[in-house]
């Protein structure tokens, strides 16, 4: 992108919220059953039925609309969205039209900035709305022929619309990210994008820098990753540029990002847009929100990312970008504070995390809270390389037995006969040892050139199979060989 | 007096003493020579009726061995329940709806189905996919609707009482044209569960019974709150049967002057304002009042209850349930299912309630409408101050004759007129036999009283219906 031109983004997000029932019936949400085994009258839109709101879909919406610093809708009003699909068993949609339970509100990202400092941005939230999910075609099976599965349909969703307010790809990112961990931290979802519990589409349009109107924009659907969406824009705002510097002028759309081919593809045009024909749902009565269930709901929440990583800077001495890391993830900010109850280097701790510890449960794709090592063992690896017992490189060698047996530090370190050598006189004489090996780097040295005296430490450390604690050995020869 | 001729408590005394085969066979007898004339029940096999499993035994309870013939909108589990259309042919419900549910736990049968106008749509029942109905006081005459096949049924003896629903009169029009008498609950007294919609804002189940007393009696079953129904009203329940006295001493009856103007039937005027005349005889206060927005209530109703219907009706896509008709493309097979699915009223309604909802006519239509609505409730809210009930004839005139007004919507349309205020404030409203014209036609009067008040309703009528002597008057057949 040209410097003539800036972005706008705003993000659609859908997400499931984690009730037992679904947001109209008593029909179970869960995952992964057989087609169509939870459903009944109500979620297959048999003639006659009716829907009846699900207490506990209002609670988790309000509660998101809290955390998300919400205007909270006093009054609880659904509309009918009305379209033909076949995956919509009522040919409408219940939704929330003008009266969203979860008015403006806002959330923090944090972006990197040029310099490469982190910076907080606030992006406003424009609301988030109840509304129940469809059913699921399925294409294969049947030659010929469509199979629906009514599964999803009626489970409950909450669309929070951002202002667009996003102003690149990686702002995109973060705010999903954000979002995603305020929305876990609420345990008001598992947010996974594979089964569809979080969706995302994604608003785009492009201006000449500095202007205060809004370019035409287009929306872009199927996007299954939060990689995807940073992609997916990126590839949108150079088609736009492209195509606006080529003179040609932007056309309201919906647009498909094709993951393969990494491009996006027209869907339908604002010409092919439904007119969707709200109106008030008539077979749910408007409900009123009372401020005080309000405030018993604001009581419930849990610290939330954004205060969480504040408090991580303030009380444990944390970096921004630390602090942000260890809280992107409940579990992981709840191991790192375990870990410091048991040994309370807080900066080596997130060091041993998000290094070493996160590459292993990466590599095994391992959860947090299934980690083999736990929170204490960590802190107990961590305490043998602060003691001196072992150096930080056969640390390295440890965590990994760690990972893999279950072992503590300790365990590892007798077993493996890896305790560090602080024995002054067996360190004198494998340094006695290197020196005579050595005698080049001996004299380049002692004719001025420091860095030689690393290099005999190495050696030091090869010779000991790295068990000589590297600072008693840089000691001992700077003593020997010394100036 | 042959069992067919029983009214519903009468049914099921008889019930309890001959059993309930005595019963059923002189009803099927009936059903057998008249409905082939009346085409008041819809599908109707004998063999159907007479063994297990569609018929189970009656169990023990208030109803025990009554036949109940139910409107072809409410869903009875394992019976074909289409609305009289043909998109809905060979749907069969996998549950009872609430009040099947409730007639069955008091030990009622169900027994037989009722033709209907299409969907609820209509006032003559001559948009029905089964034909029409023809009224049983004169064949040549529509027996009202949309509930005519319920009230031609239980006028004809077919059954001792139906069920109805009413969305702008569809229980108390026909009532009125046929000579019996309809119920239509207080929005939110009867649960919607199981009741195909039609206006979802408007619709409520009530009973169709030969008289009053059996109106209180299926009411005291039908209504109550659903946990399935949102807009079911928590209100307790009363016993209706307590309000079976004559006793309108000191009530106050107010006579809408507004439903008293051009275009009524000068025998119908003359009805109702002698029943007005033997209320004050038995010392009610009878005054005139006014309900300044009824003009408007007909547009009003054509514009929120067909917003609300077309919306309903989206679900009759050909993907679930009904009828299909198999197409090259997705699109092509919701066209074709429903071009050939319904009818052309239906067709009607789901064009003017589309446009109505559309992208920038919404205010001028819809939100307009509901805005008058409110103004018509309050009319109501504003009568219950000086009156009451209040009391009008139940339809402008007495039944028209077939083919009539089918060609000309707006004239059919209108003669909801009386009815339609009712639904729109939510109000409970009875329609009970007054006179006969010369002709030998039934005369309905209409009783609206306040909102969950169904007890002063029947207490009005029973005393009325007890004073006057004229229900239990058997058509020509």
């Amino acid at each position: 992108m040209t410097t003539v031109y800036e972005a706008v983004i705003g993000l659609e997000v859908h997400v499931q919220l984690d009730t037992h029932s679904k947001i109209f019936c008593a029909c179970s949400t869960k995952f992964g059953s057989e087609p169509n085994a939870n459903t009944c009258p109500v979620c297959l839109g048999l003639p006659g039925s009716l829907p009846v709101l699900n207490g506990q879909a209002l609670h988790l919406a309000v509660k998101v609309g809290i955390a998300l610093n919400c205007e909270i809708s006093k009054r609880l009003k659904f509309d009918r969205k009305n379209y033909f699909y076949p995956d919509l068993p009522k040919a409408y949609q219940i939704s929330q039209f003008d009266q969203p339970v979860n008015g403006a509100g806002w959330l923090l990202i944090e972006t990197r900035s040029e310099d490469g400092s982190w910076k907080e941005k606030k992006i406003g939230i424009h609301r988030a709305h109840l509304e129940e999910d469809a059913g699921k075609l399925l294409h294969e099976g049947i030659e010929g022929a469509s199979l629906v599965d009514f599964n999803r349909a009626g489970v409950p969703l909450l669309e929070i619309v951002s202002d667009p307010d996003l102003s690149s790809p990686e702002e995109a990112y973060a705010y999903l990210t954000s979002l995603k961990a305020i929305l876990q931290y609420l345990e008001v979802s598992d947010c996974n994008m594979e089964e569809g519990s979080l969706r995302c589409d994604a608003n785009v349009s492009i201006r000449k820098r500095g202007d205060k109107n809004l370019g035409t924009k287009t929306e872009i659907k199927n996007l299954n990753s939060f990689k995807n969406v940073q992609r997916a824009i990126q590839y949108e705002i150079e088609r736009q540029t492209e195509l606006v510097e080529g003179g040609g002028r932007v056309i309201q759309e919906t647009r498909l990002w094709n993951d393969v081919k990494a491009q996006t593809f027209v869907m339908r045009s604002k010409e092919q847009a439904h007119d969707y024909r709200y109106f008030p749902e008539p077979d749910l009565v408007p409900l009123t929100i009372e401020s005080a269930a309000i405030e018993a709901i604001r009581k419930e929440l849990p610290e939330l990312p954004a205060a969480k990583a504040a408090r991580f800077r303030k009380d444990y001495g944390l970096g921004d970008y630390d602090a942000s890391v260890l809280v992107q993830e409940k579990a992981l900010a709840a191991y790192f504070e375990q870990a410091i109850k048991a040994h309370a280097n807080a900066k080596m701790i997130s060091n041993w995390m998000q290094s070493e510890l996160l590459a292993l449960l990466n590599s095994k794709k391992l959860a947090i809270q299934s980690s083999p090592v736990s929170a204490q063992a960590l802190a107990g690896l961590v305490a043998l390389i602060e003691s001196g017992t072992i150096s930080g490189k056969i640390a390295k060698d440890v965590l990994p037995v760690m990972f893999e047996t279950g072992q503590t530090a300790q365990e590892v370190v007798r077993e493996k006969g890896w305790v560090q050598v602080t024995d002054e006189s067996l360190i004198e004489t494998i340094a006695d040892k290197i020196i005579a090996d050595n005698s080049q780097s001996v004299q380049d040295y002692r004719a001025g050139k420091k860095q030689a005296l690393g290099f005999l430490v190495g050696q030091m450390m090869k010779a000991s199979q790295g068990k000589v604690n590297p600072k008693l050995a840089n000691e001992v020869l700077a003593r020997k060989i010394g100036v | 007096m042959k069992p067919y001729e029983l009214t519903l408590r009468e049914s099921r005394d008889f019930a309890a003493a001959e059993g309930f085969d005595a019963l059923r066979s002189s009803l099927l007898e009936r059903i057998e020579t008249l409905n082939p004339k009346l085409n008041a029940l819809v599908r109707f096999k004998r063999e159907d009726w007479t063994g297990s499993p569609r018929l189970a035994s009656p169990a023990g309870g208030e109803l025990a061995g009554v036949p109940i013939a139910i409107k072809d909108n409410i869903c009875v589990k394992g019976l074909e329940t289409a609305c009289a259309s043909k998109i809905l042919k060979g749907h069969v419900p996998p549950y009872d709806a609430a009040v099947i549910e409730k007639l069955k736990g008091a030990g009622a049968v169900v027994f037989g189905q009722c033709n209907m106008d299409e969907f609820a749509f209509g006032s003559s029942c001559e948009t029905s996919a089964f034909g029409p109905v023809r009224n049983p006081w004169d064949l040549e005459r529509v027996p009202g609707g949309s509930s005519g096949g319920s009230a031609a049924a239980v006028a004809a003896g077919l059954v001792p009482a139906a069920l109805g629903s009413d969305t702008g009169g569809s229980i108390r029009q026909p009532a009125a044209f046929c000579g019996v008498v309809g119920l239509k609950p207080t929005y939110g007294r009867v649960s919607r569960y199981g009741l195909i919609a039609f206006g979802s804002s408007f619709d409520q189940i009530g009973p169709i019974t030969k008289n009053v007393e059996d109106a209180a009696l299926l009411m005291k079953f039908l209504a109550g709150h659903d946990a399935r129904d949102s807009t079911s009203a928590p209100e307790e329940v009363p016993d209706y049967t307590k309000s079976l006295r004559r006793d309108v001493k000191g009530l106050r009856i107010g006579l809408p002057e507004e439903y008293f103007g051009a275009g009524l039937d000068p025998e119908v005027e003359k009805s109702v304002r002698e029943a007005a005349d033997v209320y004050r005889r038995l010392g009610a206060e009878i005054k005139t009042i006014k309900l300044p927005h009824t003009p408007y209530a007909v547009a009003v109703y054509y514009i929120v209850a067909v917003a609300e219907a077309s919306s309903n009706l989206g679900r009759f896509d050909g993907v679930r349930f009904g009828s299909r008709i198999a197409a090259d493309s997705l699109k092509e097979m919701y066209e074709k299912t429903r071009e050939e699915g319904f009818g052309a009223e239906a067709k009607r309604r789901i064009l003017l309630g589309t446009f109505v909802l559309s992208a920038g006519y919404y205010d001028a239509y819809y939100r307009q409408g509901q805005k008058v609505r409110t103004l018509i409730r309050q009319d109501f809210q504003k009568a219950w101050e000086s009156v009451d009930v209040l009391l009008s004839p139940t339809a402008p005139t007495p039944a028209f004759k077939i083919g009539e007004k089918l060609s000309d919507p707006l004239a059919m349309y209108l003669s909801d007129i009386m009815t339609i205020p009712a639904n729109l404030a939510g109000v409970p409203a009875l329609s009970l036999p007054c006179g006969f014209t010369r002709s030998g036609l039934p005369l309905g009067l209409q009783l609206m009283g306040r909102p969950f008040d169904e007890e002063t309703l029947i207490r009005a009528a029973y005393t009325l219906e007890q004073e006057i002597g004229i229900t239990g008057r058997k058509p020509p057949l």
